[in-house]
């Protein structure tokens, strides 16, 4: 093992001679009495997603089931959306006649910086935050393919959105921590606070994000 | 002007900076406008969450576990990175983390790094070091850009450009990116922002970040941002460095529903930052196909032995005790003379440089209180600047030599005080001694060595009767 590993730990070890060495980490209690789960209601809590989305000047619309395709394709077609990235398994049915899916089968960078933009699904979304969270699973793909078009088409089913952070942290307990599921938390459109701590849309990520909320 | 590392030797005294800050009225026009406006905000943003005290208190006991058991902590991770397919690092100071990170880049034999905002790489004075290699650190978030274009030094944990305006950056982009046309509107500033960085995001070979979480039992390390920059170093580059401080462990994937909701809602008032990622060593087929963890010592092991001053490791570096603090607010971060600026830094700096190297810091305070209020948190910066202020002065005493004005004056004092009789005649000999400086009933100028004392403040005069006086005289 390195010197450096070694003389940290020893430093840390001698800092550290005030706490007993019988204390675990375990013994430094964690008081965790905040929120855990969040009673609203089912459609009071879409409603707070879909109003909190918007917030970020996000575009965001309710779709009934069968009513997806169509609001799909009206989506792509109100921006001129000619070519669309989507993952090998964002379902045909996604993908709007007339319009050409770029199935990523290793696209390479220029090719996604040149499309119009991505369509995706999500892991989950959080109504306290107006959260999307992607995880890498069903329907997302890997992480440049939200990243490099500028406009982000996400489709957001109405049982997948969760009431607050902690419950979002819950359910993607199983596959955090795994190499191969790398997550981005996505709240609006690319934004920064950096001039005059004003929030300004749309600096190196999608400048504009649209959600559709799914019922079912 | 280069990004200066810590100061590790005699710096400016802050009072002398502040003065020169003080004077520029410009600076104080965007810092007073800046702060008061995030200072609403967060205000707001913290009162939607009815168990903000909850969430605090967890993030303190959170970190106090982290810090008391960091040994484990520092093994665990490292363990974890390395299962995931990462390598870990270890640096015991600036040095150390520097040849680290240039190495990895000379190694690929890349001539530009791409670099995601991270006050631990200015710390370390990363960017005059990979420049002396000849590779160009590219910094990607609009404040960061606009600071390294401008020769600029950061002067705020989150918005390094905090104390330019609109207007200034415009003649900047104008000057630096021969953007002839550009309005001051913030939204086409940072679209010239993404046109100039879109090309370096595409061809770079390795990007250098900080990190904001590293979880000990998995392994997962998360940066949180705002502009996408982030996400595009991240992601793209085939080579991920990524520079952590000891400090910032946090136990398990649990503990994330704590701070992701403490940091996002302290620091840009938002109830969640546009985005945030969070990696595990090496993902197949989705991004870098290498990741370097480097873990930061560089002073962290001094600030984590003394048992009082230790909380200052606890900070987030989400910035609200910056936005809330009276004296930030007027005199900007330049001030401090350091890469950690405000009343976090003014702890944080004597700590990390020896109190010796920035004496002064520790009375850059009102000590008010607001930034124990605001801090998510809960470090008791008050508490903490008055425990260095102790030491500051036991350090000049054990120096030996001349004690100076201040410090004949305590020892004087400390005499007086030690007696009813001694204090009593002082008050006495006091009112005699006083009639030469008392105008309008306040003396405002004292002579000689005791005009420190005078110089931002008046003094009051003893009374003509005391208490004690006049309850003698009842009897």
């Amino acid at each position: 093992m390195s010197q450096a590993r070694l003389e940290i730990l020893r430093r840390v070890r001698e800092a550290l001679r005030d706490v007993p060495a019988a204390e675990t980490a375990e013994g430094v209690a964690v008081p965790r009495d905040y929120r855990r789960a969040d009673p609203t209601p089912r459609e009071e809590r879409i409603a707070h997603f879909v109003e909190r989305v918007a917030e970020y000047r996000a575009i965001v619309r309710r779709v009934g089931a069968d009513g997806l395709a169509d609001a799909i394709a009206s989506a792509c077609a109100a921006r001129g959306v000619r070519t669309l990235v989507a993952a090998a398994d964002v379902p045909s049915s996604w993908i709007p006649p007339g319009v050409s899916a770029l199935r990523d089968d290793l696209l390479t960078n220029e090719q996604l910086n040149g499309a119009d933009g991505v369509l995706t699904g999500c892991a989950l979304g959080i109504a306290q935050t107006g959260t999307i969270v992607l995880d890498g699973g069903a329907a997302q793909g890997r992480r440049a393919l939200s990243l490099l078009p500028d406009y982000h088409l996400c489709v957001v089913r109405e049982d997948q959105v969760v009431g607050i952070v902690p419950e979002a942290v819950a359910a993607l307990a199983g596959s955090a921590g795994l190499p191969d599921r790398p997550q981005t938390w996505i709240s609006g459109p690319s934004a920064t606070s950096d001039i005059e701590l004003n929030r300004v849309e749309g600096v190196h990520g999608p400048r504009t994000l649209e959600v559709l909320v799914v019922a079912g | 002007m280069t990004v200066e590392p810590l100061p590790t030797s005699p710096a400016v005294p802050f009072q002398e900076s502040a003065r020169v800050a003080l004077a520029n009225t410009q600076l104080r026009r965007n810092m007073g406008k800046a702060t008061q406006t995030i200072r609403g905000k967060r205000a707001n943003s913290v009162g939607e969450l009815p168990d903000w005290q909850e969430l605090r208190e967890a993030g303190r006991a959170i970190k106090e576990r982290v810090l008391r058991h960091l040994d484990d902590y520092l093994v665990q991770i490292e363990e974890s990175v390395r299962r995931a397919g990462g390598h870990v690092h270890w640096a015991r100071d600036a040095a150390e983390a520097r040849s680290i990170v240039v190495e990895i880049a000379k190694r690929h034999g890349t001539k530009e790094v791409v670099k995601v905002k991270s006050l631990t790489t200015d710390e370390i004075g990363l960017n005059p070091a990979l420049q002396a290699e000849g590779i160009e650190p590219i910094e990607t978030d609009l404040a960061e850009l606009i600071v390294q274009l401008a020769g600029d030094r950061s002067s705020h944990f989150l918005v390094p450009a905090i104390h330019k305006n609109r207007s200034e950056i415009r003649e900047l982009f104008k000057r630096k990116l021969g953007l002839e046309h550009l309005t001051d509107e913030p939204k086409a500033l940072a679209g010239a922002a993404r046109a100039h960085l879109r090309a370096k995001f595409l061809s770079a070979k390795v990007a250098v970040s900080g990190v904001n979480f590293g979880v000990a039992d998995s392994g997962t390390v998360s940066v949180v941002e705002s502009e996408g920059n982030g996400r595009m170093c991240l992601t793209l580059p085939e080579v991920l460095v990524s520079v952590m401080g000891l400090e910032k462990i946090i136990p398990t994937w649990q503990d994330f529903e704590v701070f992701l909701q403490l940091l996002p809602r302290s620091s840009t008032a938002e109830r969640m930052n546009p985005y945030t990622s969070l990696w595990t060593g090496v993902a197949r087929g989705d991004g870098p196909k290498e990741f370097h963890l480097v873990l930061l010592d560089n002073g962290r092991t001094k600030v984590l032995a003394d048992p009082m001053g230790r909380q200052a490791l606890y900070c987030i570096r989400c910035s609200a005790c910056l936005n809330i603090c009276p004296v930030y607010e007027r005199t900007g971060g330049h001030a401090y003379n350091s890469v950690y600026p405000g009343p976090i830094g003014a702890i944080l700096t004597p700590q990390l440089a020896g109190v010796d190297n920035a004496p002064s810091l520790p009375y850059a305070s009102s000590l008010c209180g607001a930034c124990y209020d605001v801090c998510p948190v809960k470090i008791n910066i008050p508490d903490v600047l008055v425990h260095l202020r102790g030491k500051v002065v036991r350090s000049k005493q054990q120096k030996g030599g001349w004690p100076g004005a201040e410090g004949l004056a305590m020892k004087f004092l400390a005499r007086v005080f030690s007696g009813r009789r001694s204090f009593e005649r002082a008050q006495r000999l006091g009112r005699l001694a006083q009639k030469a400086v008392v105008r309008d009933g306040v003396i405002s100028k004292l002579p000689g060595e005791l005009a420190g004392w005078t110089a931002m403040r008046d003094a009051y005069p003893v009374a003509p009767q005391t208490f004690r006086e006049w309850w003698e005289t009842r009897s």
